[in-house]
């Protein structure tokens, strides 16, 4: 056994159990410190990990040395460590840039507020590395429940009741996710991902083997805000702390996504899934409503995070666009518009995040002129924006091509035209606040804004940095997605 | 309520007997159904009736706020050190043959501790959303508002 399967498992453990000493610790230099150095650390295992399995191995951990499939299993492929170097890479880079703006918007207890912070990071890697169905449940709910948390912890009073709504969707969901997980228990007796995947092939198709691809899947998309199921994720990601918005839009919905193809593709053959359920059909509608709709909505917003949340609902499409192509090509392009929707959306929340700071305000008439006082942000926000509406050379131009191709590939241009035509909605909306930062006057009457401090804006610029990286060096990324989408297929035959 | 002689007689009686069956439960949870959860539960409905009967304030000066929120955190860090003592013994996480030589000795030992966390975790947790409860209702009370009024959150506008 190398060294570096005995480290994998503190991906997890690392947070999971700085959580609780953080909730301990006094002040607020203290949890921050504790909180960075623990995530900066699983970043690091993340990255060996993920050098380690690049070339195609897996690695696998069994918890107390019970064997698998009898005990808890963490196995990890490419496509894990791949999502796990994304969650951990954007929490390090966002926790220097968050300390003041939490200083600002969670004044008090930020020990508790940094162990949910903690506890809901580890429960997102755990859903990630781990080989075990329940123990997806059970991350999948460390996770949610710390998350409502985080998101009340909103200035505003409206951060309540967007919390409780994600807590009734996101409990739905679980609870559906759960149901499908039984399903497959009573069918197989086993919850090891491994010894699901092959003893279902061999079990007799039954109505309740579709049951539980139908509850896995639906339950799973409203945790990834697919269209129509998406109503929790706008007003939580507006009323939520900035750092909370800007973290969960990079991993939250990732992860969701992750384990749906994880479902699909690994945990059921793919020559099941797509065949057993119109899921090729109904994802692609999802795909291309969301995308739609989401683009349209974001264009129609007056308050800029809420603008991003809904664009973020598009951007979703995208990536279920590609799976619902059902080919190498088009998974392997949902996997890199995974990870480069993780940095761009990292790098326009922040600087949202940032103007939300000095602003006091995200509302675009707020903005009016403020690119002009804050000029450092606000590049940052338009650079990302460009990488977000997919112009060459950045890491958005990159996902959206090899998108393209995929849907060329499969023989369906009017696809083409679509992603084509929601990509100019980006640029509307992305545009708009451009307008309305640069070229309109700052109003007489608005107070005076300050550029944030440089030590704030380095996490930022080295996000909106990375998108232009991996729009020119796309090595890790479309070496890692293609690496991704080859562990989860495996092989086997696409229908 | 602690005017109520009936009442008061029967939590004397049952209160201790609540915590021994939780103490029982606890320390069975290795080989007979039971366990850490279970015990937890059973140990804060006995300080929660224990409130009811003597009062919030009495409550509080047996065990503090602040001492159940730092034990609800010890729970787990019991837990985890036990977990991670496998590992610096030279095993996986939460390995418990390393940690006495008799396997079956080992694996009740490392059980019977880690379920020992989940226990005070889960009791002080209990115990916490009872007191964040009573505690709400206790200062809008004393704040001259009625507790069961609905809050008027301002609605969303946009």
């Amino acid at each position: 056994m190398s060294s570096i399967t005995e480290l994998m498992p503190f991906i997890v453990l690392i947070p999971l159990i700085a959580g609780p000493i953080c909730a301990l610790l006094p002040g607020r230099a203290l949890p921050w410190l504790l909180t960075t150095v623990s995530m900066a650390t699983a970043f690091v295992l993340s990255a060996m990990t993920l050098a380690a399995v690049f070339d195609g191995a897996t690695l696998s951990y069994a918890f107390g040395n019970w064997a698998p499939p009898v005990g808890i299993e963490y196995r990890v492929d490419a496509a894990n460590a791949f999502v796990a170097l994304l969650i951990t890479g954007v929490a390090s880079v966002l926790l220097p840039w968050g300390r003041p703006i939490v200083d600002a918007e969670v004044p008090e207890r930020q020990g508790s507020f940094y162990a949910l912070l903690l506890i809901a990071l580890a429960g997102l890697l755990g859903i990630t590395l781990t080989g075990d169905v329940f123990n997806v449940f059970v991350f999948l709910e460390i996770s949610s429940l710390a998350t409502y948390g985080l998101i009340a912890h909103g200035r505003d009073r409206r951060a309540l009741l967007a919390a409780f709504r994600y807590l009734i969707m996101g409990t739905v969901g679980a609870t559906f996710l759960l149901i499908g997980i039984a399903f497959l228990y009573i069918l197989t007796g086993t919850l090891n991902m491994a010894d699901l995947a092959t003893r279902l092939p061999s079990t007799e198709a039954s109505r309740a083997m579709q049951v539980a691809l139908g509850f896995i899947v639906v339950g799973l998309a409203i945790k990834l805000a697919l269209f129509p199921l998406h109503h929790w994720l706008p007003n939580a990601y507006t009323y939520a702390p900035s750092l909370i918005s800007a973290l969960l839009a990079a991993t939250a919905t990732k992860v969701a996504l992750y384990v749906m193809l994880r479902f699909i593709y690994d945990v059921f053959e793919p020559g099941y899934s797509f065949t057993a359920l119109p899921l090729s059909a109904a994802l692609m509608v999802m795909a291309l409503g969301g995308m739609f709709a989401g683009s349209w909505l974001a264009m129609m917003q007056t308050n800029l995070k809420r603008m991003l949340a809904y664009s973020s609902v598009a951007q979703v499409g995208y990536m279920v666009l590609g799976v619902s192509l059902v080919t190498l090509a088009g998974l392997t392009a949902a996997f890199l518009h995974l990870f480069n929707h993780g940095l761009m959306k990292a790098a326009l929340f922040a600087s949202a995040g940032l103007v939300a700071w000095r602003c006091g305000s995200v509302r675009l008439e707020d903005m009016r002129g403020i690119g002009r006082e804050m000029p450092w942000t606000l590049t940052a926000f338009a650079l990302a924006g460009v990488s977000l509406i997919g112009i060459p050379p950045t890491a958005g131009f990159i996902s959206k091509w090899y998108l393209i191709s995929a849907a060329m590939e499969d023989g369906q241009i009017w696809l083409v035209v679509l992603i084509l035509i929601t990509s100019l909605m980006a640029l509307v909306y992305i545009a708009r606040v451009v307008e309305i930062a640069w070229l309109q006057p700052r109003p007489d009457d608005a107070p005076a804004v300050q550029e944030a401090h440089w030590t704030l804006l380095v996490p930022v610029w080295l996000l909106v940095a990375a998108n232009f990286w991996f729009g020119i060096d796309t090595r890790l990324t479309v070496g890692g997605a293609s690496m991704a989408a080859e562990a989860l297929v495996g092989g086997r035959l696409l229908p | 309520m602690k005017d109520n002689a009936i009442l008061v007689v029967v939590a004397r009686f049952l209160i201790p007997l609540m915590m021994l069956f939780g103490l029982y439960v606890q320390f069975h949870g290795e080989y007979s159904p039971g366990g850490g959860f279970q015990a937890g539960v059973l140990f804060a409905a006995a300080w929660i009736l224990f409130v009811f009967i003597y009062g919030l304030e009495t409550g509080l000066r047996i065990i503090p706020q602040r001492v159940i929120y730092t034990l609800a955190c010890l729970g787990v860090l019991l837990y985890a050190f036990i977990g991670m003592l496998g590992v610096i013994l030279g095993g996986n996480f939460l390995d418990f043959h390393p940690l006495l030589d008799a396997p079956r000795a080992a694996q009740q030992a490392g059980i019977i501790l880690v379920e020992f966390g989940v226990g005070v975790t889960v009791a002080s947790v209990v115990m916490l959303f009872f007191l964040l409860f009573a505690r709400r209702r206790a200062d809008s009370e004393a704040a001259g508002l009625d507790p069961d009024a609905a809050d008027d959150v301002e609605t969303d506008r946009q």
